[in-house]
């Protein structure tokens, strides 16, 4: 009994030895299975994987492109600053508040910012940096550079910083640039360059919409890392690419001028070449300080310039609109001349128009007045009665051709189009027939119709060449526009009338250029804010006060130049925009008498641009610091 | 013809040289995740294995009757440290698991392998064969696997924990005990996993959890397979070559000299390396199984196989955990990883294995295989 089952024991064991060594081979295949599939049909996609792990890219933002005039002088450039980075790989996570302390000391953070790197730095892995500061002297930057020792991880670095050497002058036309939003960064794919350090990206103006010409390709150091981001060597750099230089069809010098022209005055002067549409300057005043924004206003200034009521957050060029007033008139002369009639037919005024029983002043008693005068003395009367003759339906088509009501062709960040109304219009906005009291009201610039003040440049340009301009700002157009389809007879009656208006007894005869043989012709208009019953405004609160407008151009003989200037509440086109408009043109023929008679008058405003920006910024910072004062945490330097 | 003494020439020569093969290869492995140095891990390993093995080839003049003898004794000893392990233990990776002697760490629960293995095929020897399908049959041998196992379970090793006891019921298995046993008694860790997995510890939950996806955290506990896979797969056919490994010398790789070696050494010797270091154990474990057949009485025939399927585990849960076909557990390579403890039983129950091959041979009076 026991021997069988000793027998039967040792063939029991016989059978298990063989199902557990072929259970052993069955796993070892298996193993060298799963070993081939791992390093030869899975290679591929681990050895992308192993290099991802070594090689990593540290993003060498690239320089920004310049922006620069017609000839080359520099609108928006870049200057060396320095900058302090930190690497949190690199950094004593354990010790990473005697780091930061030992930096608020030398930087002068604020405890904000002090939470706000702390918290980057915390959060955030590989070798990606993360900002300290930026922007400062070199005292602070050569004071972190001594105690690199005691401050593991952290980098002080020469960058770039963006500087617009006119300032103010060209804020709205050129923008400033910031750091990425959220929005920004997301709207392109999470693109690691938009939150590198020290790179920034246009915000407004220009800087915005020419960004893709403006950024350039960005560099890339390749480094060998271990897990723990310490550098094992650097691999082949992939160069950057700076950004290319922008041309304007800009004149900088002019630009400039113009906006230190319009001093204390809230407004926008526009000048053109009336043959090409070329924009040689497009001020609009006051305007914030590009530099200052670039560098991330501050909360106060922010707050100083949006309530300001002369409001130089918005681009008056562009962004405002305007009763046009009586610089429509010209262009209303040219729609009747169409329409047939003939320019020495007389309109007696004796001081208003009577439709019906209401009665439409005129600014004067002017007797009998043929087209020409009627420009020159700005009579009412005569384009009450003509346009009650023609229709306005006419006279707008003719505002249409003259580009008024309409949009540019422009790289800019928005543009307002204003109304040109008409009969067709009226009914579909208000469901009412387009009646007589409406025509007489739009025939003088007032009513429905408002414009920006570049249509009404680019208006008195088409006037002045006859030519069918488009406003041009970026690059060079020698190349002259296409005729309208105007008669020049028809032009040249409005040409006189202009003439008239500057070098006869016309309305802005205090603005003929002081030149010898270049005269400048040009429409005054004045448009109502509120209805006053009388007096001229002087003893009413500014915000009261009517708009000065004016159009030009120059020279009468041979037309090159246009102008339009819009003064805000400026009590009257001759008194306020005719003369900017003199001064501005006589910058393009004599640059020296104009500037001459421009520092005269910025004494009196109490200072330059550049005197009046400083003193702005003194202001900031007094009225930051006794904000701050009762509480110790400064408000300042969020981004705006 | 090289005349050769009769003592050295009647050694395992082929087993041996594989061992050496093996232990060569972790070696160099080492120096080159040291980033091409000796020290801190190659020099000290090689120490260690050289003694070792000359250790291992002295127990192979041991009778096997000597080493039964001494087994209870030494099945008790161990005891006694996993006890205090428990009492003064070295906290060290969350786990408690070494005595510092000072001049080496021990880790009990590794000695308990081979001892455990012994212990039972004493058991079982001195078992009356009749009694095979009997109570008494089980539960001696139940209580001798789950005590041992159960301390270590508490250190908390889990893996060295299943390790003993999937050796012990290996070895039960062989001893012929019902399969029925077997069947009912799979079928029934199946159904309590899901109890067993609460009572893990909340690292061990995670390792199984990040074992079944382990892309769900890659940078985090998922990490250390993710990266492994990295450095296996990226080897490709013939491997980055030597000293030339991304993952392990830029420290992508965690645990490069340890449990993760397999992973270190492919990457740099490629499919070729790993599938040799394969076969190379394979050879290993094919001897330990013949030994175990050829054995001519029970003791030596449960042993035998028995210490021959331990290292089968040991070799294997660490080749799955590296490759992603088990959870990362902590076992690392015999003969290859650094650590002292791992290649110490190793190579004593090679040098038993040798021992009892020895003792078949001069009882049967055959030739020696080698």
């Amino acid at each position: 009994m026991k021997r069988v089952t000793e027998q039967n024991r040792e063939q029991l064991f016989s059978r298990r030895m063989m199902l557990v060594g072929g259970l052993q081979a069955t796993f070892g295949a298996a193993l060298i299975a799963r070993l081939g599939y791992l390093s030869i049909s899975q290679n591929k996609y681990y050895q992308t994987l192993a290099e991802d792990n070594r090689v990593q890219m540290i993003i060498v933002p690239p320089r920004r492109g310049w922006i620069v005039d017609r000839h080359g002088a520099p609108i928006a450039i870049n200057q060396s600053a320095f900058r302090v980075d930190a690497i949190p790989d690199q950094m004593d996570k354990e010790n990473i508040d005697r780091e930061l302390d030992l930096l608020t000391q030398l930087l002068d953070i604020d405890p904000e910012e002090r939470q706000r790197i702390r918290d980057e730095i915390m959060s955030k892995s590989g070798y990606r940096p993360v900002q300290v500061a930026d922007n400062i002297p070199y005292d602070q930057y050569a004071a972190v550079t001594v105690r690199l020792p005691e401050l593991p991880g952290i980098e002080p670095m020469r960058g770039f910083r963006r500087f617009y050497p006119a300032g103010p002058a060209v804020g709205h036309l050129v923008g400033y640039v910031g750091a990425a939003s959220r929005e920004e960064y997301e709207a392109e794919d999470n693109n690691p360059l938009l939150v590198t350090p020290g790179f920034k990206i246009g915000k407004e103006g220009l800087e915005e919409t020419l960004e893709k010409r403006l950024r350039g390709q960005p560099g890339g150091q390749r480094v060998e890392l271990t897990a723990r981001g310490r550098l094992v060597r650097e691999l082949e750099p992939k160069p950057d690419r700076s950004g290319g230089t922008v041309q304007l069809a800009l004149d900088a010098g002019l630009h400039e001028f113009a906006a230190r022209r319009m001093g204390l005055e809230s407004g926008a002067c526009i000048v053109l070449d009336c043959l090409t549409g070329e924009i040689l300057a497009m001020a609009s005043m006051p305007a914030y300080d590009p530099n200052s924004f670039s560098d991330g206003i501050g909360r106060t200034e922010w707050r100083l310039l949006s309530e300001n009521e002369r409001r130089p957050l918005v681009n008056k060029t562009l962004n405002a609109l305007y009763p046009p007033g009586s610089t429509l008139k010209p262009m209303a002369s040219l729609a009747l001349q169409g329409q047939g009639i003939d320019p020495e037919e007389r309109v007696f005024c004796p001081g208003g128009y009577q439709l019906g029983n209401r009665f439409f002043r005129c600014l004067g008693k002017h007797g009998s007045v043929d087209m020409n005068r009627a420009i020159a003395k700005s009579c009412n009367t005569y384009f009450y009665a003509m346009g009650h003759r023609v229709g306005y339906d006419v006279i707008a088509d003719m505002a249409r051709k003259l580009t008024l009501g309409a949009t540019y062709d422009l790289p800019v960040v928005s543009q307002s189009y204003g109304t040109i109304p008409d009969s067709e219009w009226k009914m579909r906005k208000y469901d009412r027939p387009w009646t007589s009291a409406d025509t007489l009201n739009a025939i003088i610039g007032q009513g429905y119709v408002i414009l920006n003040p570049l249509q009404l440049a680019v208006m008195s340009g088409r006037i002045a060449s006859g030519r069918a301009i488009d406003p041009k700002l970026v690059g060079v157009h020698p190349k002259p526009a296409p005729l309208l389809d105007i008669p020049t007879q028809h032009l040249d009656v409005a040409r006189r009338g202009m003439w008239q208006v500057v070098n006869g007894d016309g309305t802005a005869g205090a603005s003929r250029l002081p030149l010898d043989g270049i005269e400048m012709g040009g429409k005054t208009g004045t448009a109502q804010v509120r209805r006053l019953s009388s007096g001229d405004g002087r003893n009413v609160p500014w915000k009261y006060r009517d708009h000065g407008l004016f159009i030009g151009f120059a020279p009468v003989d041979k037309p090159r130049f246009a102008v339009s200037v819009v003064i805000e509440h400026g009590m009257g086109g001759s008194r306020a925009a005719a003369p900017v408009a003199r001064d501005v043109l006589t910058y393009l023929y004599d640059r020296e008498k104009a500037m001459a008679s421009l520092e005269q008058m910025e004494e009196q405003w109490g200072g330059s641009l550049k005197q009046r920006t400083a003193a702005f910024h003194q202001h900031v910072l007094d009225v930051a610091n006794a904000n701050a004062a009762p509480s110790p945490t400064p408000s300042e330097g969020d981004g705006a | 013809m090289i005349i050769v003494p009769r003592p050295v020439a009647q050694l395992p020569w082929r087993v041996i040289f594989l061992i050496i093969a093996i232990g060569t290869m972790g070696l160099m492995t080492l120096y080159s995740t040291a980033g091409g140095s000796l020290q801190p891990w190659a020099l000290r390993q090689g120490s260690i294995f050289i003694a070792l093995l000359g250790v291992a080839i002295a127990i192979r003049y041991m009778p096997v009757s000597f080493i039964k003898s001494m087994t209870p004794l030494a099945y008790l000893a161990v005891l006694g440290l996993l006890v205090a392990v428990e009492l003064v233990g070295f906290v060290g990776k969350g786990a408690q698991r070494w005595i510092d002697l000072g001049f080496m760490k021990l880790q009990p629960s590794e000695f308990m392998k081979p001892v455990l293995v012994l212990m039972l095929a004493r058991f079982y020897e001195l078992l009356p064969t009749g009694d095979i399908r009997k109570w008494r049959a089980i539960w001696p041998a139940a209580a001798l696997i789950g005590i041992p196992a159960g301390l270590t379970m508490i250190q908390p090793d889990l893996g060295t924990s299943l390790v003993l006891m999937l050796g012990g019921i290996a070895v039960m298995f062989l001893a012929g005990l019902p399969a029925w046993l077997f069947i009912t008694g799979g079928l029934a860790t199946a159904a309590a996993i899901p109890l067993a997995f609460s009572f893990l510890h909340e690292y061990q939950q995670r390792r199984i959890l990040i074992f079944l996806d382990p892309e769900s955290d890659p940078l985090g506990a998922g990490y250390n397979l993710s990266q492994s896979k990295i450095a296996i797969g990226s080897g490709g056919v013939w491997g980055k070559g030597y000293l030339n490994g991304s993952q392990s010398h830029l420290q992508y790789l965690p645990e490069g000299h340890t449990d993760f070696i397999f992973s270190a050494m492919v990457e740099e010797w490629g499919l070729v390396g790993g599938v040799l270091m394969i076969l190379g154990f394979a050879g290993i474990l094919g001897w330990g199984l013949r030994v175990a057949r050829r054995a001519n009485d029970r003791f030596s025939q449960l042993a035998a196989a028995g210490l021959t399927t331990n290292l089968f585990f040991y070799v294997t849960i660490n080749l799955m955990m590296v490759m992603g076909l088990a959870p990362v557990v902590g076992i690392p390579l015999p003969l290859v990883s650094f650590g002292g403890s791992a290649v110490m039983t190793v190579l004593l129950s090679i040098g038993v294995l040798m021992a009892i091959d020895r003792k078949s041979q001069t009882d049967t009076r055959r030739p020696g295989w080698g």
